[in-house]
């Protein structure tokens, strides 16, 4: 039969009209996996190669700051004997005897302090009380942030007009002119409970770093709150909340099963910017000496102690410098890049 | 507008008076009382003193005289300076201070604004990310490292600037920089993102149409309604300045306020740092009161709550 080249109609044979195979009919299924809040915002967060750089830099400095100072020969308080002020991979007139006696020695990597302690052991125990104070500071505030924020945005009216007052009042106080007077405060009281059994702890903490944490858990909340209170303030509205309502679900349960899960997204990444903000102050405050308590070390008091032998040995300066600017600096874009992932919103 | 000002203006006064209240019972709190660490003190004499400084008063009636005489202007006298009230001190020390900070907001601003514009206007260029790259570092690094830092390769190895004191326009160049770095990168930022969002309104667009220059668009158009989150910026930063003097000027040992504060902890001269405190949070405060009623009126569209 001849055809017409013009023409639509579709050559069918009969075989086409035979029923499908199974591998017909399973390449056809469409559906995927269906991706959920957390594969999403991973996806998102794997592919920022920023974000990447930067958690492999945290979780570098977290294993030289917590597991390599287990397997290191010397300790942060040490002073061992004739070992002042060397540099870098330099060993003592006792310890080149030692080799030359056939000892093994584990060599100053980056030199030793005027008091003949081993520097790298310091930065390191330095960098984990940083990073600690970090943590424990940003945990303080996550918690009270958050309880503070959902209970005002959800009971709204005056409950929410009072406690975002004092958020606000709270807000205006100079932070670090609170923390250099509560630490004076704190001072006498905390040197007393020390002596209480149970207590004993505090002392090797240090008086100033408990009222640093007070402040951390007096002040710095006030951020996460306004944040918390936002976006519960949008999520109340939710049929799932009505729906929870309905059901016989009491407050507390609808704040803490509906709501503040439902703004883990925001939860996580104020969380996450937080902790570099926590860092930066407490090594402010070291640095005035108003940190952790001697012979404990941090990044802020290492580079305070290391100022005055600025000229003969800047090395001890710039270590623990570099090394906070650097925890800082990977701490916030790992959290700009989970805030990308998570909360796009966010961004501006 | 006028409710929106005197509720500011309450809670300012709430704040401050809060900050005082604290300070007071704080500063009560810290055992030991001022003439504990003087020499053997006869209980005569301490007596004597107690009753001088109103000490052997209640509480509450020494929290009213305190907080009247703060009022006056009266922070007491200097435990260990002799013979000088807070006051005199915060009037030698303070102007010394502001001129620092002043200089370094001025700075700060001055190469912010036109570097976030820069940023801004070269979207995705080398010259965006370069300037990003700045700026990310800049908010990273701590006020101490910039200093030491700028300290070390500046002032003992190049001997280009003294590195303490504070007598010539050489002395400046240092702590300056150190104290304008921070806020510089800050407001690179807010003026980068906030000069994209202006560039994408419509009236921009319609500038644009109606046939107006470059020059016009961008300064009477674009960068006034910009520069409006910068402003908002500079009530904190003021507060930034003041306290990060207190590194700088440890540092340089410049002889202002943050310097006396922080050696007044190390000597332990608690009605200086009660003092200086309620000094710089009123100071803080206020500052963040005018920034805020300014960008009001500045910015119509703000809605007044």
């Amino acid at each position: 039969m001849k055809e017409n080249p013009i023409s639509f109609q579709s050559k069918l044979k009969p075989e086409d009209f035979l029923p499908a195979t199974n591998e017909e009919k399973e390449s056809l299924v469409v559906m995927r996996e269906s991706v959920s809040f957390w594969k999403d915002g991973m996806r998102r967060l794997v592919k920022n190669k920023v974000a990447m750089v930067s958690l492999a830099v945290i979780i570098l400095v977290m294993i030289f700051s917590f597991i390599v100072p287990m397997f290191y020969p010397y300790s942060y308080e040490t002073q061992i004997k004739g070992a002042n002020n060397l540099r870098p991979m330099q060993y003592s007139e006792q310890e080149l005897q030692a080799i030359a006696s056939g000892e093994k020695v584990f060599p100053h990597i980056l030199g030793t302090d005027k008091m003949g302690r081993d520097y790298a052991i310091r930065v390191m125990m330095g960098s984990r009380i940083s990073l600690l104070v970090g943590l424990i500071a940003t945990a303080i505030i996550l918690v009270i942030g958050s309880i503070y924020g959902s209970i005002a945005a959800f009971f709204g009216g005056w409950v929410d007009i009072i406690m975002m007052r004092i958020v606000d009042i709270i807000y205006t106080i100079p932070d670090v002119l609170l923390i250099v007077l509560l630490s004076f405060a704190l001072n006498a009281p905390l040197e007393k409970l020390v002596n209480v059994p149970g207590f004993g702890w505090i002392k090797t903490v240090g008086t100033n770093l408990i009222s640093i944490f007070v402040v951390f858990a007096l002040l710095y909340w006030v951020g996460m709150a306004r944040m918390v209170r936002s976006q519960i303030l949008t999520l109340k509205e939710s049929e799932y909340v009505t729906a929870a309502k309905a059901l016989g679900a009491g407050n507390a349960r609808i704040i803490k099963k509906h709501l503040l899960t439902n703004c883990i997204g925001t939860l996580i990444v104020t969380t996450t910017l937080q902790i570099p903000s926590s860092i930066f102050t407490e090594s402010y405050l070291s640095f005035l000496g108003l940190g952790v308590a001697k012979p404990l070390p941090s990044l802020g008091s290492l580079a305070s102690e290391a100022i005055n032998g600025l000229n003969t040995y800047p090395y001890l300066l710039f270590i623990p410098a570099l090394l906070i600017s650097l925890i800082i600096l990977s701490f916030n874009l790992f959290g700009d890049g989970l805030r990308d992932a998570f909360d796009p919103k966010l961004k501006h | 507008m006028a409710k929106y000002v005197v509720k500011r203006i309450a809670m300012a006064i709430v704040t401050i008076w809060a900050v005082a209240t604290l300070t007071f019972f704080l500063m009560n709190m810290v055992p030991g009382g001022p003439f504990l660490s003087e020499k053997a003190v006869s209980p005569q004499a301490m007596a004597a003193l107690e009753a001088k400084y109103g000490l052997d008063k209640p509480l509450s009636e020494q929290y009213v005289t305190y907080m009247t005489d703060a009022l006056h202007g009266d922070f007491g006298d200097s435990l260990k300076q002799r013979g000088r009230t807070v006051m005199s001190i915060i009037q030698t020390k303070f102007p010394v201070s502001a001129k620092v900070g002043g200089m370094s907001i001025l700075v700060a601003f001055c190469v912010g604004v036109p570097l976030g514009c820069v940023a801004a206007l070269n979207r995705g260029k080398f010259l965006d990310n370069l300037i990003s790259v700045i700026a990310t570092c800049g908010i990273a690094v701590p006020s101490f490292v910039v200093c030491t830092v700028l300290m070390y390769f500046l002032g003992v190895n190049l001997k280009l600037l003294p590195t303490f004191g504070l007598t010539s326009w050489k002395h400046y160049v240092m702590p300056v920089m150190a104290l304008s770095f921070y806020p510089m990168a800050y407001i690179m930022r807010l003026m980068r993102s906030s000069m994209l969002d202006v560039l994408g309104q419509d009236y921009m667009r319609t500038a644009r149409a109606k046939g107006l220059g470059q020059f016009k668009i961008l300064f009477k158009h674009a960068l006034r309604n910009a520069i409006l989150p910068v402003i908002t910026y500079l009530g904190p930063l003021t507060a930034y300045t003041l306290v990060g003097s207190f590194i700088v000027e440890k540092i340089f040992t410049i002889p202002g306020l943050g310097g006396e504060f922080v050696g007044s902890i190390t000597s332990r001269d608690y009605t200086v740092i009660m003092g200086t405190t309620i000094f710089l949070a009123a100071l803080m405060v206020v500052m963040n009161v005018i920034v805020d009623i300014l960008y009001k009126i500045v910015d119509p569209r703000i809605k007044l709550n």
